[in-house]
């Protein structure tokens, strides 16, 4: 796609502001010119809501916001809106992301075009309001485009790269921009906003094709007997396919229009490395800060960071592991009783049989709630995925619990 | 190069917005900066600890610190061992006391050399302020300290986070502890 | 698997199993489901037209008919049922205050 002078220009450094994750995603949805916002406040979600009303109040956007009593409530008007043909976005966190399952199918299965951020928070009980990845780990299989995101700036740039990725009808999904709560959501860090025209050049509003409209009736949702069910289903196995080129795409043409791209899997340190971390969101932003450290020792670990993990980018995944001896992966959620206990350890165990890859896995549960987890914590995961190229570790390990 | 900086104070003496305000004066002045507190109990009088790291580049780890370049303490009753746990040798101290840097530095069981920056932030946000709000006084210490944000850049974040007549008392009081901090180079106690 | 060869292609049919076509459910005949047959009895009707109200599947037509009953009594219009969609539920016999409607065995075989 040709790219016009005016646009180029945008790409000239901008200066950044302070602001944190959540705020930063705020000005996205108001940037993107969001018509709907209906959510519910949960920590540590709540001020991304907060400033969105604050826009809309001080009238820099112009949107309706839904006062739901609940966040089933609040999806299921986020994805109504979005079958009229509005631009809808919802957010949300932990409980409030379980309370919202029975939608996430729903939206999926209706292929409602909708952005919503998570700030990932652990699952109740004991209550947690801290940060691990269990809430959006439980929606893995709901037919949702997931992104995990490592910084404020990548939150905003993900949440306008996720609406042109939706809203193509040729995937036509939900999208899930999810970010650690706390460690990211209450984080102030420079961010680079977009005007809003040249946001919606690259992100123009796209409503979905068989729109509510009294005009033109249509029926959404009606019952489907066993004879149709299963293609309907299919369908979304097909546009998640397609999803993963469109984020590419997307992703690129981002970097063409506003000079950041950040690749759908990011792979850090790679070069020369013969083993990998796998992990995600904030933990991936501090593996890049600390491995330096763990090359210093002769420890060659390279970070392959998951950005997108739905629709799973797996030629990239296992291009990279393709090249080493061994791969740590950093769960952060845990899928008990499994044969591996983290959800992502058992995806790369099933891709590294299935592309008969001699790599030797290390899975390791990890941050669980929030537990504390500082630099040299990761420099000793760096160690024991070093030392993992010739020792089998067959268990998961459960890093830092009490035994 | 990075700095990394760790707040210890107690809720409602504004020890987050102190740390945040030190990070956009960063983003500001066309660093790298995060600033984040230690997540949870955010009671009024409870101990809490907020972050401010510093960079060239956006490779900044975010994790807790446990090795500052620098600590500010806001509430004189929190100055303990702990306080200076894994305070990076040529680091500093700053904080809100009568007491004297020497003193300080007695208290907390200094074994490092560090410069130790004191500064009555009680009185000065009293007087300039009328309540004990200390976070914006020990930005003017902190600045004075170690210049690690321009004071140009600190009064102008103040001015725009705080608006109005408020605005202008705690702009006084960023000005009146950059004039009024003490800074004293404690050297170990062998070498001293 | 499928033993269905006539049925549409999961890529033939609209995104989210989308149906496009207003007013569909006309094709759906469920007066075929009949085991019971309601029949109005016109004589006996009052027009109170709560057969039409309380009928799930709108089967009870209400036609401007005029009818006089055998005593003589005119009215304006006219309820039918339109066994095309009457599925024989017996909703409307129940509900009917005058006991107007009989449900009856659906004759075999299309005999009348
Ligand atoms: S039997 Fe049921 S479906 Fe048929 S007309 Fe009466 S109420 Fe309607
Ligand atoms: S409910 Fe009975 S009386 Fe009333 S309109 Fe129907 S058939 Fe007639």
């Amino acid at each position: 796609m040709a790219v016009a002078a005016e646009e180029r220009l945008h790409v000239e450094r901008k200066k950044p502001r302070p602001l944190s994750t959540n705020s930063a995603i705020a000005h996205a949805v108001k940037d993107l010119d969001v018509d709907v916002v209906a959510a519910y406040p949960i920590t540590p979600q709540t001020t991304v809501v907060e400033k969105i009303a604050e826009f809309i109040a001080d009238g820099e956007l112009e949107a309706e916001m839904v006062h739901v009593e609940s966040e089933h409530s609040a999806l299921s008007a986020t994805v109504a809106a979005a079958l009229t043909g509005a631009r809808a976005f919802t957010a949300t966190a932990s409980q409030g992301l379980e309370l919202m399952h029975e939608i996430l199918h729903i939206a999926s299965g209706l292929r409602a075009p909708i952005v919503m951020s998570v700030a990932m928070r652990a699952l109740s009980a004991p209550i947690s309001i801290w940060n691990d990845h269990s809430d959006v780990m439980n929606a893995r299989d709901t037919g949702w485009i997931i992104f995990f995101v490592s910084s404020a700036q990548e939150a905003y740039d993900t949440v306008i790269q996720g609406y042109r990725i939706a809203e193509d009808s040729d995937v036509l999904l939900p999208v899930m921009v999810a970010y650690d709560g706390y460690v990211m959501s209450h984080t102030m860090e420079p961010v680079v906003t977009e005007d809003r025209d040249s946001v919606l050049a690259y992100a123009p509003k796209r409503s979905f094709p068989y729109k509510l409209d009294p005009e033109k009736p249509v029926t959404l949702g009606a019952l489907a007997d066993p004879d149709w069910y299963y293609e309907i289903k299919y369908q979304i196995v097909e546009a998640m396919r397609r999803a993963l080129g469109k984020a590419r795409e997307a992703d690129e043409e981002f970097g063409r229009r506003f000079g950041r791209k950040y690749g759908l899997v990011e792979c850090y340190m790679c070069e020369d490395a013969k083993s990998l971390i796998v992990a995600a969101s904030s933990y991936a932003a501090t593996l890049k800060a600390v491995l330096p450290r763990a090359w210093e020792e002769g420890v060659k670990v390279g970070l392959l960071r998951l950005r997108l993990y739905r629709p799973f980018p797996e030629d990239l995944v296992v291009d990279a592991l393709s090249r080493v001896d061994s791969v740590l992966v950093i769960d952060r959620a845990i899928s008990y009783g499994a044969p591996y206990q983290g959800p992502l350890a058992n995806e790369f165990s099933g891709l590294i049989l299935k592309h008969g890859l001699g790599v030797n896995l290390v899975s390791v549960v990890a941050g669980i709630g929030q537990r504390r987890m500082v630099d040299d914590d990761f420099l000793k995961l760096a160690r024991l995925a070093w030392e993992a190229r010739t020792v089998r570790k067959p268990e998961t390990i459960f890093y830092g619990v009490r035994k | 190069m990075r700095i990394d900086i760790r707040w210890h104070g107690r809720g409602g003496q504004g020890a987050v917005t102190a740390s945040e305000i030190v990070a956009a004066a960063a983003i500001l002045e066309g660093r790298y900066a995060l600033a984040f507190p230690e997540f949870g109990a955010e009671r009024r009088g409870a101990p809490v600890r907020a972050y401010t790291r510093i960079s060239d580049t956006p490779l900044v780890p975010r994790t807790p610190i446990t090795n500052p370049h620098i600590v500010v303490v806001l509430d004189p009753s929190l100055l303990t061992r702990e306080t200076i746990e894994g305070l990076r040798e040529g680091g500093a101290l700053i904080v809100n006391t009568r007491l004297s840097p020497e003193e300080v530095a007695r208290i907390v069981g200094l074994d490092r050399e560090v410069r130790v920056a004191v500064v009555d932030a009680v009185k000065i946000a009293m007087e300039t302020l009328g309540v004990p709000i200390v976070n914006t006084a020990i930005l003017g210490a902190l600045v004075r300290a170690t210049g690690v944000v321009g004071l140009e850049t600190t009064l102008r974040l103040v001015r725009e986070r705080f608006k109005g007549r408020l605005g202008e008392a705690n702009v006084e009081a960023v000005r009146r502890a950059y004039e009024s901090t003490h800074i004293e180079t404690i050297l170990p106690p062998q070498t001293a | 698997m499928s033993s269905e060869g006539s049925l549409p292609a999961y890529y033939e049919i609209p995104p989210g199993g989308a149906i496009l076509e207003p007013g569909s459910s006309l094709k759906y005949k469920t007066g075929s489901w009949r085991v019971l047959r309601p029949i109005i009895n016109q004589d006996k009707c009052v027009r109170c037209r709560l057969c039409w109200v309380y009928c799930p599947d709108a089967a009870i037509l209400e036609l401007d008919e005029e009818y006089v009953t055998s005593k003589g009594r005119r009215y304006k219009i006219t309820y039918k049922v339109n066994y095309d969609y009457c599925k024989g539920c017996g909703v409307c016999a129940r509900e009917c205050p005058v006991n107007a409607i009989e449900m009856v065995p659906e004759p075999i075989g299309g005999e009348e």
